[in-house]
């Protein structure tokens, strides 16, 4: 009989994703066993900090073949290791591994797989996720009858808890075959930013047409500063070169999910706001009294960015 | 270089959405290429293009998704195949249908959305590419094809990855790959003349079920103000710091 929470922890570098441990404190409330699986290489030492949110116990696969994420390895061991334990559930983020990880590992263990979901109940032994469909314009809440039941879930929803325990580690064998390394990763190059990254940020600012060019995005970075921000960015403004497209927030950009999020210059078209409505507060700046972002907007102000952002850090910095 | 294509039909992505017995309204809807998959059908072209070969669109749906490979035929896609499948058939269901419909074309290269507009579920390519038995690269941004080798530029948190797989493989498309060119007057006159095979689906059993859908109220509009910019900004810096209690 299948028992038991897996999250799939992502790591590069020894570092966790914060949503990894998010959902560890979060499966704590399903009460059962909850476990975290980490793969890599060095990277015992992250079992504590599994502990620490709550992790039962520990899956370890510490290995040369898992040094940098690949997913033909990573499914491999996973399918491996849910076959011989037998989870009920197994949680990943919603980031680019787990979305990468999950529908492989999925298919391998002959099971149904919830993405990109945005809150999780549990009732009855029984998990009913809720995810948005159509760019977050409506919500689907959907079950996994087969076993394991798979979920990935976005960043920033639950909080990670103090649960302060020691996990027990269970080193598994590797299970993986030359066949499974399929991709070759030639190189992987690091985006250079004291920023936090977008899709895991608290705190967002973003600009678009109204930023009207690089300048105006100097401006922005500064605001940023302030709070420790990311900074995104509306396809209008991407489109104009004015900044790179990893910033650009939307349907066909990044789904974000800060405490607050900061949109000047932005009109608020529904491909915008799919990526941004789900912040817990939201401020915009935007010259139109008219403009559609007001109708989504905690606080809104009307007037030009390039008077009111400067009158705001000089007031935020006093 | 054989290509096959997956191609979805998904909701224009102005479309209000509503829902109709508890289902997504489908009225009034204005139907569409998956703009993921027109990149797809893009790069596909791009390729015939440079090294000649065939382009082979796939899509599986009830009868009118047809609409939507007609569109990529008119882009200059060489034939089409529409598999039946359920309007309701999950991410496992589909993709098992796919992969037995694009199994048997024997192509080199399959290239896919990495994500539809509609559901978001970016599962289908991954799954079919661990049915086929083929190694598969998500989201990528630039392909370079090279003797039998795919090397793909992907973004990926934190920075860009680039990796190589061997052909055969399936590779999922990121906008900002190429521009999706317009189909032509004579395109779309030609389109009409393409072959389009028809397939009977396998039935496959959903792994997922869909326990009910809902529409997000409305987010009530907070406060909004005009006036002076360094009285906005004051009560603004306020509002941040004394209501929605998020800067200290
Ligand atoms: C399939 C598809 C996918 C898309 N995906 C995305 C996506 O992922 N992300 C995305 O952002 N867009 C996306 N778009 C584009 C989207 O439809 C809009 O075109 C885009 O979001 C507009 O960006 P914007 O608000 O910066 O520009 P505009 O709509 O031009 O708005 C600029 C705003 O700035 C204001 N303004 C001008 N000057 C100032 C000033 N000095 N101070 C204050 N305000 C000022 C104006 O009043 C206006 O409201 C997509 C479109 C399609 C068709
Ligand atoms: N019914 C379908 N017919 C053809 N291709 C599909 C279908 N469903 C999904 N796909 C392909 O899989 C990609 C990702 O879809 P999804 O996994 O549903 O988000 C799409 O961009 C298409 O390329």
């Amino acid at each position: 009989m299948a028992k038991g929470t897996w999250v799939v922890i992502d790591q590069r570098d020894g570092k966790i994703r914060k949503v990894s441990l998010e959902l560890i404190s979060k499966a704590c409330e399903f009460g059962d066993e909850v476990a975290a699986v980490i793969m890599g290489q060095g990277v015992e030492g992250l079992a504590a900090e599994a502990g620490k949110a709550g992790a039962d116990k520990v899956y370890l696969v510490d290995d040369a073949k898992f040094a940098v994420y690949n997913t033909g390895a990573y499914a491999a061991q996973l399918a491996a290791l849910a076959k011989k334990y037998e989870p009920a559930t197994i949680l990943f983020g919603h980031s680019a591994m787990g979305k990468d990880l999950a529908p492989r590992a999925a298919q391998k263990l002959d099971t149904g797989l919830v993405t990109d979901c945005t809150d999780v109940e549990a009732s009855g032994g029984k998990l009913t996720f809720t995810r948005p469909i159509y760019a977050g314009k409506a919500f689907a809440k959907v079950s996994c009858a087969a076993v394991p039941a798979m979920a990935t879930i976005r960043a920033n929803i639950f909080d990670v808890a103090e649960a302060g325990k020691t996990p027990e580690v269970i080193k598994a064998d590797v299970a993986v075959t030359d066949a499974d390394l399929y991709q070759t990763i030639k190189e992987f190059i690091p985006t250079v930013s004291s920023r936090p990254e977008l899709t895991e940020a608290n705190y967002v600012v973003s600009g678009g047409r109204g930023a009207k060019g690089a300048e105006g995005f100097k401006l922005l970075e500064e605001l940023a500063d302030i709070f420790g921000a990311a900074v995104g960015a509306s396809r209008a403004a991407i489109d104009s070169g004015w900044i790179d497209n990893q910033y650009q927030v939307g349907q066909t950009g990044k789904v974000v999910n800060p405490i607050l999020y900061v949109a000047a210059g932005i009109s608020g078209a529904i491909q915008h706001v799919a990526g941004m409505s789900s912040s817990k507060n939201i401020v915009s700046i935007n010259k139109d009294p008219e403009a559609p972002i007001f109708a989504i907007s905690d606080f809104g102000v009307v007037g030009d960015m390039f008077a009111v952002v400067p009158e705001m850090i000089k007031e935020l910095k006093k | 270089m054989k290509i096959a294509v997956l191609a979805k039909q998904t909701f224009d992505t102005e479309a209000k959405i509503t829902l109709k017995d508890g289902k997504v309204s489908e009225d009034g809807i204005n139907l569409i290429l998956n703009p993921y998959d027109e990149v797809a059908v893009e790069e596909a072209l791009q390729i015939k293009e440079k090294q000649g070969g065939e382009v082979i669109v796939v899509t599986a749906g009830p009868e009118k998704t047809q609409d939507t490979l007609r569109q990529a035929l008119a882009m200059g896609a060489d034939k089409g195949v529409v598999v039946s499948a359920d309007a309701d058939a999950d991410e496992y269901a589909r993709a098992g249908i796919l992969a037995k419909a694009v199994g048997g074309l024997g192509a080199d290269l399959i290239l896919c959305g990495h994500v539809a507009a509609d559901d978001g579920s970016s599962q289908v390519p991954t799954r079919m590419a661990e049915i086929l038995n083929l190694p598969h690269v998500n989201v990528v941004r630039k392909l370079e094809l090279n003797g039998g080798v795919a090397t793909c530029t992907r973004e990926t948190d934190g920075g860009t990855e680039i990796i190589e797989v061997k052909l055969p493989a399936v590779i999922t498309c990121q906008v900002g790959m190429n521009e999706p060119r317009y189909p032509s007057m004579k395109g779309i006159m030609q389109a009409k003349k393409k072959p389009v095979d028809k397939v009977a689906g396998e039935a496959l059993a959903n792994k997922t079920t869909v326990e009910s859908l809902f529409i997000p109220p409305p987010k009530a509009a907070g406060k909004k103000i005009e006036g002076e910019a360094a009285d906005v900004a004051a009560q603004l810096v306020n509002w941040l710091k004394n209501e929605a209690r998020v800067v200290g």
